[in-house]
């Protein structure tokens, strides 16, 4: 909305202070002036009114703002009009089951009036406002509605059948209005009529039949109150948001109707010339009036303003005279009721003032917010979510492991969901697009989404993670969880236990146990891996023997429908099911004070004899002082002439370490022996 | 030397450590240990016979102390020296060569942000809270005093789940488009006093650009006691601001409407790119909008059965994304969800 300082001015010639001061006093006091530009001798404001200010949403209200700013009288509207011609009263009724929507309705009929260009003051404001001039009668219309707010409606007097009747509009029945549109309308749209036809959408638009044009000749003005929810029902079923529909469904004054109708009648009489015709007709609906400019006096102590609104810089604070001159000055009317305390009448075009509070934040508004001090209130104590710790301890590893943090997409096309997720999926009602269609049940396609984006770009050494919710369940209930999902590719040099393209495997299996080490519980792993993972580069994770995740490569079909060249691992975890576990309290062992021994043994194995059956024969033989059991190398020979085919060798590390004394020749010998003979028993053949 | 008095003697004393350490990169460690520690013609063997067995009684004292650091410095040099010998064996470096970077994990800018806002307000008594993502209109909007068909709700488009058409509103699912509902969620389980702050993602039914994004992450902040104020809120604020930008920022408030809070203000800080001079960051106006907050709507304790009349509060939110950008200097809110590691990489 546009504001013309000068034609503010006219309501309040004793504003104190320049257009640019103006602007900043209004913007603090949240009547939000978003620019300002020279126009004519003065400036436009480009307004932003809080939807809330209906009010303001014109020139008159932001010269009651100012008024209330600048401790300033605001002399009332000038309606005095020419004498009518005496007539019958025109005939206007509000059919019963249409009063509930219609609350206030005047009209008034102008004879002999020659329509044409606006001119003089509506003309050069109209231009300044950059708005469009159609003909002075309807062109009056707009002028009053910027100028004080209310929307009103100028008919063709002689396209009418018959008096006016407000009423509901017949189901199904069809109403071309002012934008050449024919809308077949609802029972609960409300419509002026005539005896014979509807004439125009209540507080939404006119109708096209009876509009102004060059040949009208006799006008009937119209200016209403209508219920807000029923305009916003209209206004939203028939895709219609106009200037008149925006301030109805707001809340419009009340009051304003009636002296609505009198600026536009004075103006078209001004710019067109013509004659009244009868008094004006003012049909008012009490409950609607009882509701709104009637509204019950509210109760305000000076008391409740300061526990609410606390310290000012002033030391002297909120007083009883500030209080009064504050809310006398935006329209309301003061009783004393008591020491320091009100019965306050609240002012027809605010009705969005209804309680104590909404007084409280007139008084601390027109004060001005930056007008009140700084202060702290006492500190609480501070509770931790219950699995805080444990998100911070996962995170924090993630990072310290050399995964970045990504934040993919919360949703994932259709096809996507039933591929990495076995939960039932929950999909949306109003999608950003077809690949959003479902709230995302895994983190995984987002991470592959992720990984694939950065590879395309030719970042290949990656590490990334996402901490996130999934979703799944039924449109009826939405389970949410905690997941993690990591990620990596990359070119990585093969080491003596692994050939390069294992290495990302080993590598992502190594970071799976280093976080599931964060948690009591005993972890395993086994091969049941769902169909997106590699069947036989892949794992799933067992916690205490219940399956809390799955890792590997990414299947080669799924790969290269996705057109990832390079082979990507990817992991996910249950963190629901992690958290259940406790975080491992580390329990430490003193060092043993003897020296450790190593002793290395390289077999020959068959490729079924794998490292959990090697371990398993080692651990079975009990021997106290074996401390640890690592693989040092491992090799394949592809052609099967330094190791035959289906074999493998391996250099297997122990080291040996007593509590209680240096281990003997004679204990090595014995342990190393047992380990051989154990080894040599699943088939493995001792090297040189 | 030309008397015992203190500032002579430590002259004296002073340029004979100087020719200690020339000495010692200059003689061999035996050349060196004869010249100055030689039982007969040795420097200390001189000094000792010229100096001390010369002095008055009354300097004897502090001439001995000197005399025994200086001792000191000579055997340190001694056996310092055959130390260097075998450190300076090594190939002498190009230490204009870069370091070696060990891959480190990158928090992501927003999580980041998100946690320096969270680890401020926990400074100042605030407990973390947290929601679900997908809400009910109860939660999201009827709770927070958006009545059904409020002209309010226009203000923020709404993402909803599938089939919610045949439900009574308050039971429809939707994504939340704001952090709020985790102050009901809280006020309804815990009584007041309650200080909390309440990270999170919300949503948006919105065509994705350069300046507007679907979903976005905020802090939400809520104080509730009894005689809570609007100078509290500003104070809080204030001191935040503080927290995150720097001492030398200054807020301002101004009148808005938010259904929840009454009075609302929408609060501005000075430009931190200009220092409030006014520059293109701020369109020259000095200040740049960062948050809305007001004090509780009294009808939103009336749902969580909080007595309006005995307690007050406020609350706040702001758009993690927004002082991210101002933060880190990034242009394009969209950066923040490309997952891009050649923007990421920035924030190691």
């Amino acid at each position: 909305m546009n504001i013309l300082t000068s034609w503010l001015r006219e309501y309040l010639p004793a504003i104190p202070v320049d257009d640019k001061q103006l602007a900043d006093d209004l913007t603090l006091r949240g009547i939000a002036v978003e620019g300002v530009f020279e126009k004519g001798s003065g400036h436009l404001y480009e307004m932003d009114i809080t939807t809330n200010r209906v009010d303001a949403m014109n020139h008159y209200g932001i010269a009651r703002e100012a008024s209330a700013i600048y401790n300033l009288p605001l002399a009332p509207l000038d309606v005095t009009l020419p004498a009518a011609t005496s007539a019958k009263p025109f005939p206007v009724r509000i059919e019963d089951p249409a009063k509930d929507l219609c609350g206030r309705f005047t009209v008034r009929v102008i004879r002999d009036v020659k329509i044409g260009a606006s001119t003089g003051i509506v003309s050069e404001y109209f231009d300044l406002l950059d708005e469009k001039k159609i003909f002075n009668a309807v062109d009056a219309s707009n002028f009053v509605l910027f100028g004080m707010g209310q929307p009103t409606h100028a008919f063709d007097l002689d396209k009418l059948e018959g008096g006016i009747v407000v009423r509901r509009a017949r189901k199904g029945e069809k109403l071309k209005l002012l934008d050449g549109t024919e809308r077949t309308l609802f029972d609960d749209d409300l419509v002026v009529a005539d005896e014979k036809k509807a004439l125009a959408l209540a507080g939404v638009m006119g109708g096209w039949e009876t509009m102004i044009t060059p040949a009208t000749k006799n006008i009937l003005v119209e200016a209403a109150w209508f219920d807000p929810a029923a305009i916003r029902r209209s206004s939203r079923r028939h895709l219609l948001h106009t200037d008149a529909s925006h301030r109805f469904e707001r809340g419009a004054d009340f009051n304003a109707a009636p002296i609505g109708n009198n600026l536009v009648c004075k103006l078209i009489l001004e710019q067109g010339g013509g004659t009244l015709e009868g008094e004006l007709i003012d049909i008012v609906i009490p409950e609607a009036q009882a509701k709104t400019a009637n509204r019950p006096p509210i109760a305000l102590a000076v008391s409740e303003v300061r526990r609410h609104l606390g310290t000012t810089l002033a030391p002297e604070g909120i007083t009883p005279v500030i209080v009064e001159q504050y809310l006398t000055s935006l329209g309301c009317k003061l009783t004393s009721t008591g020491a320091e305390s009100y019965s306050v009448t609240l002012p027809s075009w605010r009705l969005d003032l209804e309680r104590e509070i909404d007084l409280i934040e007139e008084i601390a508004r027109v004060y001005g917010y930056n007008q009140f001090a700084n202060t702290l209130p006492t500190p609480g104590t501070v509770v931790a979510l219950p699995n805080a710790d444990k998100e911070e301890t996962v995170r924090t590893r993630m990072l310290a492991l050399g995964f970045s943090e990504a934040i993919a997409s919360t949703f994932c096309s259709t096809a996507n969901a039933a591929i990495f997720s076995t939960n039932p999926a929950v999909a949306m009602g109003n999608p950003l697009s077809e690949e959003a269609g479902i709230l995302r049940p895994s983190l995984l396609p987002g991470m592959l989404a992720t990984l694939a984006h950065n590879l395309n770009r030719d970042v290949t050494d990656l590490q990334l993670f996402e901490m996130g919710n999934i979703f799944f369940g039924s449109t009826r209930a939405v389970t949410e969880e905690l997941s993690l999902v990591f990620g990596a590719a990359g070119a990585v040099p093969s080491s003596p236990l692994h050939s390069a393209k294992d290495v990302l495997f080993f590598e992502l299996k190594g970071d799976v146990e280093d976080i599931l080490s964060l948690f009591s519980g005993s972890v395993s792993f086994d091969t049941n891996v769902p169909a997106w993972l590699h069947p036989g580069r892949a794992a799933r994770v067992l916690l205490d023997g219940k399956a809390i995740g799955c890792f590997g490569e990414v299947h080669p079909a799924e790969a290269q429908r996705r057109k990832l060249k390079q082979s990507v691992v990817l992991c996910e975890i249950n963190l629901t099911a992690l958290f259940a576990h406790a975080l491992r309290q580390p329990v430490a062992k003193e060092p043993s004070r003897y020296q450790a021994v190593q002793r290395d043994f390289s077999f020959v194995f068959a490729d079924t004899v794998d490292w959990s059956t090697i371990t398993a024969a080692i651990g079975k033989l009990h021997i106290p002082t074996l401390t640890r059991i690592t693989p040092q190398e491992i090799f394949r020979d592809a052609k099967g002439k330094a190791v035959p085919a289906g074999h493998y060798s391996i250099l297997l590390r122990t080291v040996l370490q007593s509590n209680e004394a240096t281990l003997t020749e004679n204990e090595l010998q014995h342990a190393s022996n047992e380990i051989i003979a154990a080894l040599a028993n699943l088939g493995g053949r001792l090297r040189a | 030397m030309e008397g015992y008095g203190e500032t002579a003697l430590a002259e004296a004393f002073n340029s004979l450590v100087e020719e200690v350490f020339a000495s010692a990169t200059q003689m061999s460690p035996e050349e060196f240990r004869l010249h100055w520690l030689g039982r007969k013609q040795g420097r200390l063997k001189l000094i000792s016979d010229a100096w001390l067995k010369t002095a008055p009684a009354e300097a004897r004292k502090s001439l001995g102390i000197k005399f025994n650091e200086l001792k000191l410095k000579i055997e340190t040099a001694l056996s310092d020296d055959g130390e260097s010998r075998i450190k300076t064996k090594g190939e002498p470096l190009d230490i204009t060569l870069p370091g070696t970077r060990r891959t480190i994990g990158i928090e992501h800018p927003l999580v980041r942000t998100s946690r320096e806002i969270v680890k401020i307000f926990q400074a100042m008594g605030y407990s973390v809270a947290t929601g679900p993502e997908v809400e009910t209109d109860y939660y999201n909007f009827e709770s927070l005093n958006f009545p059904p068909n409020h002209p309010a709700r226009d203000t923020q488009d709404t993402l909803v789940i599938a089939d919610q058409e045949k439900k009574p509103l308050r039971e429809r699912l939707l994504m939340r488009t704001h952090t709020s509902p985790v102050q009901i969620r809280t006020m309804e389980l815990e009584k007041p006093p309650l200080r909390i702050v309440i990270p999170g993602k919300v949503y948006r039914n919105e065509a994705e650009d350069a300046t507007h994004l679907a979903r976005f992450q905020q802090v939400e902040g809520l104080c509730v006691d009894t005689n809570i104020t609007f100078s509290d809120l500003k104070g809080t604020l204030d001191h935040a601001m503080k927290a995150l930008f720097g001492a030398d920022v200054k807020t301002r408030f101004f009148p808005s409407f938010f259904p929840f809070t009454e009075p609302s203000a929408d609060m501005q800080i000075s430009c931190i790119f200009c220092g409030g001079k006014g520059c293109r960051k701020c369109k020259h106006s000095g200040w740049i909008e960062l948050l809305g907050c007001g004090m509780v709507d009294p009808s939103v304790f009336g749902f969580v059965g909080y007595d309006p009349k005995k307690v007050s509060g406020f609350a706040f939110g702001m758009g993690v994304e927004r002082i991210a950008m101002m933060r880190y200097g990034v242009s394009a809110v969209g950066q923040f969800y490309s997952n891009d590691m050649r923007f990421l990489e920035q924030f190691a």
